[in-house]
């Protein structure tokens, strides 16, 4: 089942001057975590902002657990989390403040809210912090509260919006960290990022979206296949590369690249190749000082499909900083 | 719609939190008209003469206490927009919480800080000289006109925190509001020195009649402001209470739709 459609989605601002989204379709399968991966100003702040009710199409259509956003707004927030790309809790507040006033809108009672709000804290490893102002904190635990309190109550299917822009590689790693438990605790997870590795890391799959359109979506691994497939990269001694390159050639059924001693082809089932290379390297009695497949990185699928690089952003040099990684 | 109540009271709650969290919030908002109070008594106060039993400060008071919560238009309107900034309002979108609660509790913590400021501007006027001579329940009837004022001006605020989105511009649009409203009225100098066509402003303005209302309601004689044999000038609580109803029927409807029609 499909918790997330999302169908032909547009929208545009300033009179149609500026098309954020051009016939945008996507749909996360229950359970599973969607990484919708683009540059900055591709359309991913506007198609969570539109699932999570907050903003309308000009045209299309979305469901969340089988609900029209559009029809049925106030359905749909009562089942999903929303954590955004920026840490929207009071910072005058503490954190333990902020919880128990989400607690009370969402309904719960006024000690089910505490309870909670204890609860999510001490998972979020901000116990410590709890009765800080927010303004006090660390970005990471800033996001670390803005996604508590997204969790309050337990929702199945889950926003994230470029939950880590802007994190040092520690926050980051613990980010990561937190979103992998939450998966494991089966909700469906909908996750923009504009980092490659982020998308790999927690995404079953993949949608690449620029100016406002997916581009290809598919699994890590089907999305590094459809770029250019698998290589078979071997090392040998210099006096064995002769044979070696020809026992290559052989087997993937293709020209080698030889690069000093370094003989790699394009091969169609990585794992076969891989095995009978080294059975033929074995029998002419070479030994591989290197072996292994090498598949394109997201990077490369990015600059493949976009023909540019995923940060790379022309209108909007300023946010560029925020994306920190290269 | 059965929340609306406690959605409304947690968001109340949660700037009254604000208050308690950081208590410079508190302490700036009550300086400000505390120091009015004292500038124009001792600054302004010493040069202005008129033949009022109790001197100028009996007139001035009432002029300070309304442009006091004329300033709610503002705060209320800065407070909103900066909570949009953040992407607080956001987050309370995507919550599952009644429409229009978000700033129904807004105007609601807005009111009670204004009930604060109304209590310490009148600790100090009531410690420079100022005795309002109507007996208790018409004194009452004027704090509850000024509590009403501001109220009914903070949705104005609603709907331009909402338009606006950017806090310093709002600061900005608050002021070239407030101040023009406030000082071309009644309030610190009779309108009779104005020219022709602002006496006629300053006349309808809603700051005057509200002036003038509560001068009345503190056993005041209504002289001061009045310039001509006009309609508000006649009936200030009248016209008061009018404008006060008429700003909440424009603008309460206006500020709830675009709170839920607003996309950014």
């Amino acid at each position: 089942m499909k918790s997330v459609i999302a169908e032909n989605l547009v929208k545009t601002y300033d009179k149609g001057e500026v098309v954020a989204l051009d016939g945008l379709s996507l749909d996360v399968e229950e359970g599973t975590v969607l990484g919708v991966l683009g540059p900055n100003g591709a359309g991913k702040t506007t198609t969570v902002r539109i699932l999570a009710t907050l903003l309308k199409p000009d045209s299309g259509h979305a469901t969340v657990a089988g609900i029209d956003v559009i029809k049925h707004p106030d359905k749909v927030r009562e089942l999903i989390g929303l954590s955004g790309q920026y840490a929207a809790v009071d910072e005058t507040l503490t954190g333990w403040d902020n919880l128990v006033m989400f607690g009370r809108l969402y309904h719960l009672g006024r000690q089910p809210s505490i309870d909670r709000a204890n609860e999510l804290l001490e998972r979020f490893d901000l116990t410590e912090a709890a009765r800080r102002p927010i303004k006090t904190y660390s970005g990471g635990m800033r996001r670390r509260l803005d996604l508590a309190a997204s969790l309050i109550v337990k929702p199945k299917i889950l926003f994230l919006d470029e939950p880590t822009t802007g994190l040092d590689p520690r926050g980051r790693q613990d980010m990561w960290g937190v979103i992998q438990d939450l998966v494991k605790g089966g909700v469906t997870l909908l996750l923009t990022t504009q980092y490659l590795e982020e998308a790999d890391q927690l995404a079953d799959e993949i949608a690449v979206i620029d100016h406002g359109k997916v581009v290809a979506r598919g699994t890590s691994d089907a999305l590094k296949k459809q770029v250019g497939g698998e290589r078979l990269e071997i090392t040998v001694e210099n006096e064995d590369v002769p044979v070696a390159q020809e026992i290559v050639a052989r087997i993937s059924g293709n020209t080698t690249h030889l690069d000093l001693r370094t003989i790699s082809a394009p091969v169609l089932t990585g794992s076969v190749a891989l095995m009978d290379t080294l059975r033929a390297l074995d029998e002419a009695k070479i030994h591989p000082l290197d072996i292994g497949l090498k598949r394109p990185s997201l990077d490369d699928v990015f600059l493949s499909l976009t023909g540019h690089v995923a940060e790379e952003t022309v209108e909007e040099p300023i946010k560029k900083k925020r994306g920190g990684k290269k | 719609m059965k929340h609306l109540i406690s959605d409304v009271l947690t968001i109340t709650k949660r700037q009254l939190l604000q208050l308690a969290r950081v208590p410079e919030l508190l302490v700036f908002s009550t300086i400000q008209p505390v120091m009015f109070v004292l500038l124009f008594r001792f600054v302004f106060g010493g040069s202005i003469t008129t033949d009022q039993p109790g001197g100028y400060v009996q007139l001035l008071m009432p002029g300070i206490f309304v442009q006091s919560v004329a300033f709610t238009l503002a705060s209320t309107a800065i407070g909103l927009a900066e909570d949009m900034k953040k992407g607080l309002i956001d987050r309370f979108r995507s919550l599952p919480i009644s429409r229009g609660a978000v700033i129904i509790g807004r105007t609601f913590g807005d009111a009670l800080l204004n009930i604060l400021v109304l209590v310490v501007m009148a600790l100090a006027g009531f410690a420079v000289g100022w005795r309002p001579t109507s007996g208790i329940l018409q004194t009452t009837l004027a704090f509850l006109f000024l509590f009403m004022f501001g109220y009914a001006l903070s949705w104005i605020g609603i709907l331009v925190g909402l338009s606006v989105k950017e806090a310093r511009t709002v600061q900005s649009i608050g002021f070239l509001v407030t101040f023009p409203l406030t000082f071309l009225s009644n309030a610190f100098a009779p309108t009779t020195g104005m020219p022709k066509a602002l006496q006629y402003f300053a006349e309808w303005n809603p700051v005057s009649t509200m002036v003038a209302a509560c001068r009345q309601l503190f056993g005041l004689e209504n002289k001061f402001g009045a310039t001509a044999d006009s309609w508000p000038s006649q009936y200030p609580l009248e016209t008061s209470l009018f404008y006060m109803v008429l700003l909440m029927v424009i603008f309460i409807p206006l500020s709830i739709r675009k709170y839920k029609n607003f996309s950014s």
